[in-house]
């Protein structure tokens, strides 16, 4: 059977690709266009690793097919900072040592982003249950929780 | 700047114990740093691995012939592909590797040992053709009897996994096999005296479950062989050294030929410190002549990585009615899977380390079953023994009627107590952790029903080792710093402080880079929580260098005698009657004259680091449980750790909550679930449960410092520590919760709703 032939948006980017029905839109992101910022854990929508947004709503890449985003608008990690100026999530996430190895890193930036969209002052229960669907195994997510917290009074001061 | 300066043994310290922002911390954060899977070369090919169905079985023939006619395979490589190794033992990691066994665990020879174990490999132009000439190999097995768990291995009726494997370690030298590797015994004083002087003994026997380490990034290979036999790899690996020199062996190609980068790395806990994909890939790349990117799948790391062992335990522990320890038993039988090698031995070392017992015997057993060969995973083996006496000391405290803490205090590891397994230990700070933790307002809050709290303490060794860095300054000032050991959590942000305050510039002006196997000397591997101790030696190693030529320097441009400048506070300046007459240098000084003033400036650290000093911490925690599920909450979790000096402080309390994460999910919900056909069932982030942001509180880490005095900044290893007391921190919380003493790991819902029914107790 012939590729399929799709056409969308990511990171504000026009992008075209073929690809395989089979692809998962992770694939299409690392393998395809060249974007290996959102990472593969599991392949099984157990880890978050891959988290992106779809239309605006938190998915895991590896969950979605390539050929499931035509005319749709994807946003990944690399399309979080703008210019030189890191997201108040990504300086929050160093100032407080919320990373150790980082592989998980871009997928819990990826998901806070999309609750402080929603939420801009959460609870820290609510900050938990939201990345729920993120493992993190270096560390223990205190800072992290901390790092989002932070970065959420950081956005609501504007 | 306005930091605060401390100095300690002469070292001034203006970014040493300030939290800075980590030197890769901006490309961690926005996707561009590069982890395993994310390397790609032109014209590579994918690799994918066949692997056993079966637990145990004879490999009768493998015909690869329909696979390789598959158009867009390139190369397949089997048992055939790998010479044989001779059997002995070479020091990798905390652990000893064996090539015969390694060439075997890589890709199975006589026999599949365990589900998941590597038959044959594949390249192929594309994933898909991968897959596909995977299901063409045709393997006959005759199908074996397995065993799975470790009692039941060392059954003198149970199948034997090596017919070559004699236990070590016991007279008479044994006449048949058997699974048991090898016994291993230590043993202070007369236990049998000691227990005669006790007015209570407590003796349990424990059960624990094999976890996986469970780094997200699963592992990764990129391998390119040249014609002549010249090699690229791209890994991720706690330890690209030790990659090179097992594919070196592995594949019969010299070392220097080998040139292995260590990409960033996603997680090890230990285990990325031995090889899997890397010599398949490179063998691979061998044949097709082209390079061969290989990535495991979850399943994959679950069936075919390490775990760390399951064991059975056996504790005995006798006191005075006042509660003085009298004298101390233990038997460990831990798992090491298919292939020897399970970290007994530290756990027979570390089971009574904390405590100052003057009788004491451990005894323990390597055995091997139809499981993955563990690997390292943090401070291997000391969760398990300690554990299991830690529950006996909790046992011991209530039967006393002592404080727990008060206890441990009574008998704990001071400066000058004798270990059990050999040393005298220098300065220590186990009780500075349990007074920490007593006086914390968490020690002494309320708890309602079916809450409970619990104190549990640990003790892991820590290691030096070999390694080399380089400080190189460059034309600007700036400094260039070179490591060998892969940043698995801060490294380079420490490495970068430590350079900073020994030369005396601003820290934003040293970069630091993790070096490939071809820019550096031999350099042992990020583990041992050694890498921040013994690579902070090498720093100061290679600053002294630089300093000493810097001042020699200064003395041939002002015309004085060496002993007439000396460099201090970033700068070199003449002292003494000439103090005012020269005008200080500055290390960016010299770097504008180099050329002028003897060439590149630049020091070598090349050490073998001595002197790492062990690490106690004290943690508590406090939970609640579900008495109609059984479903375990984690209210609220303090951890006090020595950590001589935390470099980096968020980075060590980084460390203690998250071996404190890991310790609650082996506690609690982790362990290889095996179904009849030995085949695991639970090989998924889904069925394997470790825990979730929202089965955790905040952690509270206290930093305790008790000055290592064989580092110049009194720096501990902190790593490993923190993933020993949670277990049994738990387990007593359990039993102050349900009055229960759960003697069996993980307390996962169904056997904590299985005890309180069998007590009546499962009704709020």
């Amino acid at each position: 059977m012939a590729k399929h032939h799709i056409e969308a948006t990511v990171n504000g980017d026009a992008v075209e690709f073929l690809c395989e029905t089979e692809d998962t839109l992770l694939d299409v992101l690392r393998d395809t266009l060249q974007l290996t910022g959102s990472k593969e854990g599991c392949a099984s929508g157990d880890c978050g690793a891959c988290s992106v947004t779809l239309d605006g709503r938190l998915v895991c890449a590896c969950l979605v097919l390539g050929c499931e985003i035509g005319g749709r608008r994807i946003e990944t990690i690399e399309g979080m900072a703008r210019g030189e100026t890191l997201h108040p999530l990504q300086q929050q996430f160093l100032e407080n040592a919320a990373l150790q190895c980082g592989i998980c890193t871009p997928g819990f930036l990826v998901a806070s982003k999309a609750l402080l969209e929603r939420t801009p002052d959460p609870t820290e229960t609510e900050i938990r249950y939201w990345l729920a669907g993120n493992l993190c195994r270096c560390t223990g997510y205190d800072k992290i929780v901390s790092a989002v917290m932070d970065a959420a009074a950081t956005m609501r001061k504007g | 700047m306005t930091m605060a300066e401390t100095v300690t043994n002469g070292h001034t310290q203006t970014y040493v114990g300030t939290r800075t922002i980590r030197p890769d911390g901006v490309d961690k954060v926005t996707g561009r740093a590069r982890f395993g899977a994310d390397f790609s070369l032109p014209g590579q090919l994918i690799g994918r691995v066949l692997r056993s169905p079966h637990a145990h079985a004879r490999i009768l023939s493998i015909d690869v012939s329909r696979a390789a006619a598959l158009p867009g395979v390139k190369a397949i490589v089997t048992r055939d592909d790998f010479a044989d190794q001779p059997s002995e033992f070479i020091p990798a990691g905390e652990m000893m590797i064996n090539y015969k066994d390694l060439v075997r665990n890589v890709m199975a020879r006589e026999k599949v040992l365990y589900e998941g174990h590597a038959v044959a490999a594949v390249a192929a132009t594309s994933v898909a053709i991968a897959r596909r000439a995977l299901k063409l190999i045709d393997v006959k097995y005759e199908v074996l009897p397995h065993v799975i768990d470790v009692v039941d291995a060392m059954r003198p009726d149970a199948p034997l996994l090596h017919d070559d494997l004699y236990t070590d370690g016991v007279e008479p030298k044994p006449e048949k096999p058997s699974n048991v590797a090898k016994r291993v015994e230590i043993t202070l004083g007369d236990i049998e005296a000691g227990f005669q002087k006790a007015d209570v003994i407590i003796e349990r026997e424990f059960r624990t479950a094999p976890v996986h380490q469970g780094y997200i990034e699963p592992h990764a290979a990129l391998a390119s062989v040249s014609e002549d036999g010249s090699t690229e790899l791209w890994c991720s690996t706690q330890g690209h050294f030790l990659v090179r020199a097992h594919c070196a062996r592995l594949l019969g190609i010299d070392i220097g030929r080998v040139r292995v980068t260590a990409s960033e790395i996603g997680g090890g806990f230990g285990g990325k410190t031995i090889v899997y994909l890397e010599p398949l890939a490179m063998a691979l790349s061998r044949k097709a002549k082209r390079p061969v990117k290989m990535v495991m799948s979850r399943e994959e790391v679950f069936k075919a990585s390490g775990p760390t062992s399951g064991a059975t335990v056996r504790v005995k522990l006798g006191a005075t009615k006042e509660g003085r320890f009298t004298a101390a038993f233990a038997e460990l039988k831990y798992q090491a899977g298919a292939f020897q090698g399970s970290p007994v031995q530290p756990g027979v070392m570390c089971a009574f380390a904390p405590y100052d017992i003057e009788h004491v015997k451990v005894i323990g057993y390597d055995v091997v079953s139809n499981r993955p060969k563990v690997a390292a995973y943090r401070a291997p083996g000391a969760p398990i023994s300690e554990y299991a006496v830690e529950s006996v000391v909790d046992e011991l405290a209530k039967k006393l009627d002592i404080d727990p803490i008060d206890l441990r205090l009574q008998n704990a590891a001071r400066e000058g107590t004798k270990a059990a397994y050999g040393p005298k230990f220098g300065p220590i700070g186990l009780e500075e952790t349990l007074n920490a933790v007593k006086k914390t307002e968490h020690w002494n809050a309320p708890l309602r029903k079916w809450q409970g709290r619990g104190v549990a303490s640990g003790f892991w060794f820590n290691i030096g080792g070999e390694t080399c860095l380089s400080l190189t300054v460059n034309e600007d000032g700036t400094v260039s710093l070179m490591a060998g050991t892969p940043d698995i959590g801060g490294l380079r942000a420490s490495l970068a402080m430590v350079a900073a305050d020994e030369l005396g510039i601003p820290f934003e002006k040293v970069r630091p880079i993790i070096g490939d196997t071809g820019s550096l000397g031999f350099t042992f591997l990020t583990g041992g929580s050694r890498s921040t101790f013994s690579g902070s030696l090498a720093v100061v190693e290679a600053a002294k260098q630089i300093k000493t030529e810097l001042c020699a320097r200064a003395a041939k441009l002002w015309d004085l005698k060496p002993t007439q400048v000396e460099f201090a506070g970033g700068h070199v300046k003449p002292i003494g009657d000439v103090a005012d007459k020269f005008k200080p240098m500055s290390v960016a000084d010299f770097a504008k004259v180099a050329g002028k003033t003897g060439g590149p400036i630049g020091g070598y650290g090349r050490i073998n680091a001595q002197g790492a000093g062990p690490s106690f911490g004290t943690h508590l925690v406090d939970l609640e449980v579900d008495p109609e599920t059984g479903r375990v909450t984690i209210l609220r979790y303090t951890v006090a750790q020595d950590a001589g000096r935390a470099i980096h402080p968020s980075y060590v309390e980084g460390q203690f909550q998250g071996g404190a994460a890991q310790g609650i999910g082996w506690a609690l919900n982790e362990e290889y679930v095996y179904g009849p056909d030995g085949k695991m069932q639970n090989a998924g982030f889904l069925d394997y449960r470790m825990p979730v942001a929202s089965d955790l509180p905040m952690i509270d880490a206290i930093l305790v410092e008790v000055a290592n005095p064989r580092h110049p900044y009194g720096v501990r290893g902190v790593g490993e520590t923190p993933i020993v007391p949670p277990l049994a921190a738990v387990a007593n919380a359990m039993e102050g919760a349900t009055g229960i003493r759960f003697t069996e790991l993980p307390m996962s819902p169904p056997k904590v709703l299985k005890a309180l029914k069998e007590r009546g107790l499962n009704k709020a």
